[in-house]
């Protein structure tokens, strides 16, 4: 009787390692039927509202992104897939809301754009849109696979009063309950997303916010290197998973 | 503006059961949660909306503070001739946005 439940525990350890799921899969069929009809998902009126922006100028002396990037569904496609990437510029690692920042701060002489504002959160809803259905190719060069080493530590660090790491709950358990909500993977596949609890859009950032605080412990700030390591290894761990911009989540 | 996003058939059977979805941005703050700061925020939601079909109102909701942020709102009416639908919704604070379609009925 032993020796077959350990078999049973060494089969469903190896499955587990194995089979990567979208949180997509956990949520109940009514709110993935949402994501999947672009008529029901309320993500899409930040798309919406994204593609307005894209082709408007900021201020009277600046540019809009189209001026310079064109057709988003072009020179856009693939790119959400690719960040958090290493910018050479400034030796660090940039998240793709970061990256518009930039933009608008450098070469559309705007006001910057202030993390989880709406207009910021249309606008990364509406480039990462444009990679919908390709797999996560996060960049391969040596500034990224030190910034996800960082990353990595961090996941793996107990943190807080409840003195918890991200592993433990999205690795160790993932798929368990934790009170009544299934334990997701944790795979950044949706970004940013329409959150049910929220009721609003936002991004990978301000969910991870959401369980730093639940364990208790100080959330790093928005935009810091810590929460850019940490995106830039989950997208490393959910490498090959398919984008899903906007995401519905419970 | 509100963003909106519409699903309504352009064309259509006589005596046809056709389905509309209309879906817009909102916040549907209840008037009863404080902020940061603990001060209540005043209520600002949709209350009506309205739907009429060649002028003739085929569906109408009355919403409350219960209903989340982003109102879905889907159903059905019977396709009996071509010509403009128009969706109103009507909110606190002044808020009004109103969206035509054309439906060509053979």
């Amino acid at each position: 009787m032993k020796r077959i439940l350990f078999a049973l525990l060494a089969c469903c350890s190896v499955a587990g390692a194995e089979e990567r799921r979208s949180g997509l899969l956990d949520m109940r069929p009514e709110a993935q039927a949402m994501q999947r009809d672009d008529s029901m998902n309320p993500g899409m009126l930040w798309v919406l509202e994204g593609e307005a922006l894209w082709g408007r100028k900021p201020t009277t002396a600046g540019q809009s992104c189209a001026d310079c990037h064109g057709d988003a569904p072009g020179s856009m496609r693939g790119v959400a897939a690719r960040y958090p990437a290493f910018d050479a510029a400034r030796g660090t690692a940039i998240d793709l809301a970061g990256r518009i920042i930039q933009c608008r701060e450098a070469r559309q002489a705007g006001t910057p754009l202030a993390r989880e504002s709406q207009e910021l959160l249309a606008l990364t809803s509406f480039v990462a849109h444009q990679s919908r259905g390709l797999p996560i190719t996060p960049p391969e060069d040596a500034g990224m696979r030190a910034t996800r080493e960082v990353g990595q530590r961090l996941y793996m660090t107990r943190m807080g009063q409840i003195d918890l790491s991200c592993a433990q709950c999205h690795d160790d358990h993932a798929g368990r309950r934790l009170a009544g909500s299934i334990i997701p993977q944790g795979h950044p596949t949706g970004y940013p997303i329409y959150r049910l609890e929220w009721q609003a859009m936002g991004s990978l950032q301000r969910r991870l916010r959401g369980c730093i605080t639940g364990v208790r412990a100080e959330p790093f700030a928005y935009g810091s290197a810590e929460f850019i390591a940490i995106e830039a290894y989950l997208m490393e761990r959910a490498r090959g998973m398919v984008l899903e911009t906007p995401a519905i989540r419970p | 503006m509100a963003r909106v996003l519409l699903r309504v058939p352009t064309s259509a059977e006589k005596g046809a059961v056709i389905e509309m979805r209309a879906l817009i941005q909102h916040v549907m703050e209840t008037g009863y949660r404080p902020n940061a700061e603990g001060v209540v925020q005043p209520r600002d939601i949709i209350w009506k909306f309205t739907c009429r079909y060649d002028g003739e109102v085929v569906f109408n909701a009355t919403l409350s503070p219960a209903i989340a942020a982003n109102p879905f709102i889907a159903f059905t009416t019977i396709a009996t001739q071509s010509g403009l639908i128009t969706f109103t919704w009507e909110g606190d604070n002044g808020f009004a946005q109103t969206e035509t379609r054309h439906i060509t009925v053979t």
